[in-house]
């Protein structure tokens, strides 16, 4: 991102020549030179500033009201709303963490399967062979279908009873009655499993590109050293891949922090409300029980949580690579 | 020369290898799919045998039968709605980002880098954080249960901003100065010059907020009410709701809202792969 802002700071020191030909040009095309970069800007700032903006300054402040859609009287609570999340007599505190709890599993242990796997995935696609495209448009398929589609449609292979997984692996010899989406640890393993399947084809395109940004001179001058095919890999392609390899953990780490769906649908909760995520929590105490402040400040410890976890991957891939 | 004859054997092997991975790859991800269209076309019965038939016996149109004609689960009205939500996102996307976005690139204004840093920054605030008060500004415009709530908020979006500009920062700049001697104004370079240029990157964009806007599940199921104001997402939720285990009409659903997104993923393979490809050059 940070070469990205660069660039436009470098363009922006020398006035585009577009700019500068119209200054030289007609008066009136510089009377309207002047209006018109705000008025191209004008519908999306609007919109912007409504839903994207907006949402941030008001998040703050719900979050230190004791604000219930149904009340008139939203008083101001300072910072109750923040201090009740971490104080173990409070009526959300066990809730909440047990969601922070949940989120935590899910995020452990599914990212590194989606930068493993699909990492696979690439490194199987990237050659030359008849079909390529085509293989890698199914691997990619599920990812295009929403997590509504995904979720009906695993609670229903992941029925213990009905269901198609139970009935493949009793076919193969091996249990036939686990309770996918009723029991943990199942229930983890079904909801890592879903979304390593749903979107490791999105990972794969994305290591893809990076694979072939890297120079085939280096593999060829590594053959030519006599280097092993897991030498290459570990010298050539990693080292080749590391920008996108910390662009894709930084995605998936926000992502899987960010599931809701997968439980919402898959395991419901189940067993309990043990694998309920955080968004999921949010949502229901701020939209459901009309609790928005609190709910607010969830959000924004959330954020806070995230942001830190960004910022400890930004260093671990910086500091690995002096 | 002998070398090939020697190779030639292994490289077969290798390459027979290679091939059966990637089917027993291809059939993890296509059997689930392959099973929700086989369930679909089973009676209730049928779906409810242990252990269960791998063909429909009866194939049965039962499943789609009663998403059309059960009115309580107004399923192809839901079509219609995310058809026309989607759509019309997808429209306001381009239309606001790509003016943003050429103003930002080609045009030196005061407040420039301002307001590129806010919107860039805001691509690293994680959506779902935004969702509670959003959902009082929706209330207060009055909305809610509306199919304007699922069309515009997500509009705000800096991702279609940031891939634009990235897009009209590579194009040449020839063209539109040439344009400029022509007399033309800003607004016909941007429409005569530089979006007939941009077909590619305005597909992608088109095809990437669609695909988004149709699978939105999490913000319309807490905006969304009436049954007759949902989109496929959320009905799929209710219909699980009042179906439960009755599976071919459940999958008859899911198949519903599948199929306008794979005829578009066919379709438009290329953008799609490229757009997801190009969003992780750009980190």
């Amino acid at each position: 991102m940070a070469d990205v802002i660069e660039v436009g700071a470098a363009r922006g020191d020398a006035p585009p020549p577009a700019a500068s030909a119209a200054r030289r040009g007609a008066k009136s095309a510089n009377r309207v030179g002047r209006a018109t970069p705000y008025l191209f800007l004008a519908p999306y700032l609007v919109l912007f500033t409504v839903f994207g903006l907006l949402p941030i300054v008001l998040g703050l402040y719900l979050s230190v009201h004791q604000w219930d859609f149904q009340l008139p009287n939203r008083p101001f609570v300072g910072l109750d709303n923040y201090k009740e999340l971490f104080s173990s007599d409070s009526a959300v505190f066990g809730d909440w963490w047990q969601s922070v709890r949940a989120t935590a599993i899910f995020t452990v242990v599914s990212v590194p399967l989606l930068v493993v796997v699909p990492l696979g995935l690439a490194l199987l696609l990237n050659r030359s062979f008849p079909g390529r495209t085509f293989f890698r448009a199914v691997y990619f398929a599920p990812y295009v279908l929403g997590v509504a589609v995904i979720g009906l449609l695993w609670r229903f292979l992941l029925d213990a009873n009905l269901g198609l997984v139970n009935r493949v692996l009793g076919a193969v010899g091996l249990p036939s009655d686990t309770p996918w989406v009723t029991d943990v640890p199942w229930a983890w393993i079904s909801l890592v499993g879903v979304t390593v399947w749903w979107t490791s084809g999105f990972n794969a395109v994305i290591y893809l590109a990076g694979l072939q940004d890297i120079a085939p001179e280096l593999y060829e001058a590594a053959k030519v050293d006599g280097a092993s095919t897991w030498e290459r890999f570990r010298h050539v392609t990693l080292p080749g891949l590391r920008p996108v390899l910390l662009f894709v953990m930084t995605t998936t780490v926000l992502a899987s922090a960010n599931v809701f769906g997968q439980s919402f649908l898959i395991t419901q909760g189940a067993p309990g409300t043990e694998t309920r995520t955080v968004v999921w929590y949010i949502v229901e105490q701020g939209l459901r029980n009309n609790d928005a402040g609190r709910a607010a400040a969830m959000s924004i410890v959330f954020a806070l949580m995230l942001a830190v976890v960004s910022l400890a991957n930004f260093r671990l891939f910086r500091y690995r690579e002096d | 020369m002998t070398t090939p004859t020697r190779t030639a054997p292994a490289h077969t092997l290798r390459r027979v290898g290679l091939y059966a991975i990637l089917v027993a790859l291809a059939l993890v991800f296509l059997i689930p799919l392959a099973w929700m269209v086989i369930t679909s076309l089973k009676t209730y019965d049928g779906a409810q045998r242990i252990p269960p038939d791998w063909l429909p016996d009866p194939l049965s149109g039962y499943g789609y039968q009663q998403i059309l004609t059960n009115s309580a689960n107004p399923v192809l009205r839901w079509f219609l709605n995310s058809m026309l939500a989607a759509t019309l996102h997808s429209l306001l996307v381009l239309a606001t980002a790509s003016m943003a976005a050429y103003a930002l690139a080609r045009m030196r204004f005061r407040g420039r880098g301002v307001s590129f840093a806010l919107i860039v920054g805001t691509l690293f605030i994680p959506p779902t954080s935004l969702i509670i008060p959003n959902f009082l500004i929706v209330d207060s415009l009055n909305w809610i249960d509306t199919l304007a709530v699922v069309i515009v908020p997500g509009a705000a979006s800096a991702f279609g901003v940031f891939f634009l500009r990235q897009f009209f920062l590579s194009l040449p700049k020839e063209l539109e100065e040439a344009a400029v001697l022509d007399g033309a104004n800003q607004w016909q370079i941007f429409y005569r010059v530089v979006l007939p240029l941009s077909k590619p990157a305005l597909a992608t964009l088109a095809v990437l907020s669609f695909l988004t806007n149709w699978n939105d599940f999490l913000w319309p199921i807490f905006v969304l009410f009436s049954p007759e104001k949902l989109t496929l997402p959320p009905g799929l939720g209710l219909l699980q709701g009042s179906y439960v285990t009755d599976y071919p009409v459940i999958m008859a659903g899911a198949v519903l809202a599948s199929v306008p997104v794979l005829i578009l993923f066919v379709l438009a393979q290329r953008h799609i792969i490229q757009g997801v490809s190009r969003s992780g050059l750009k980190g």
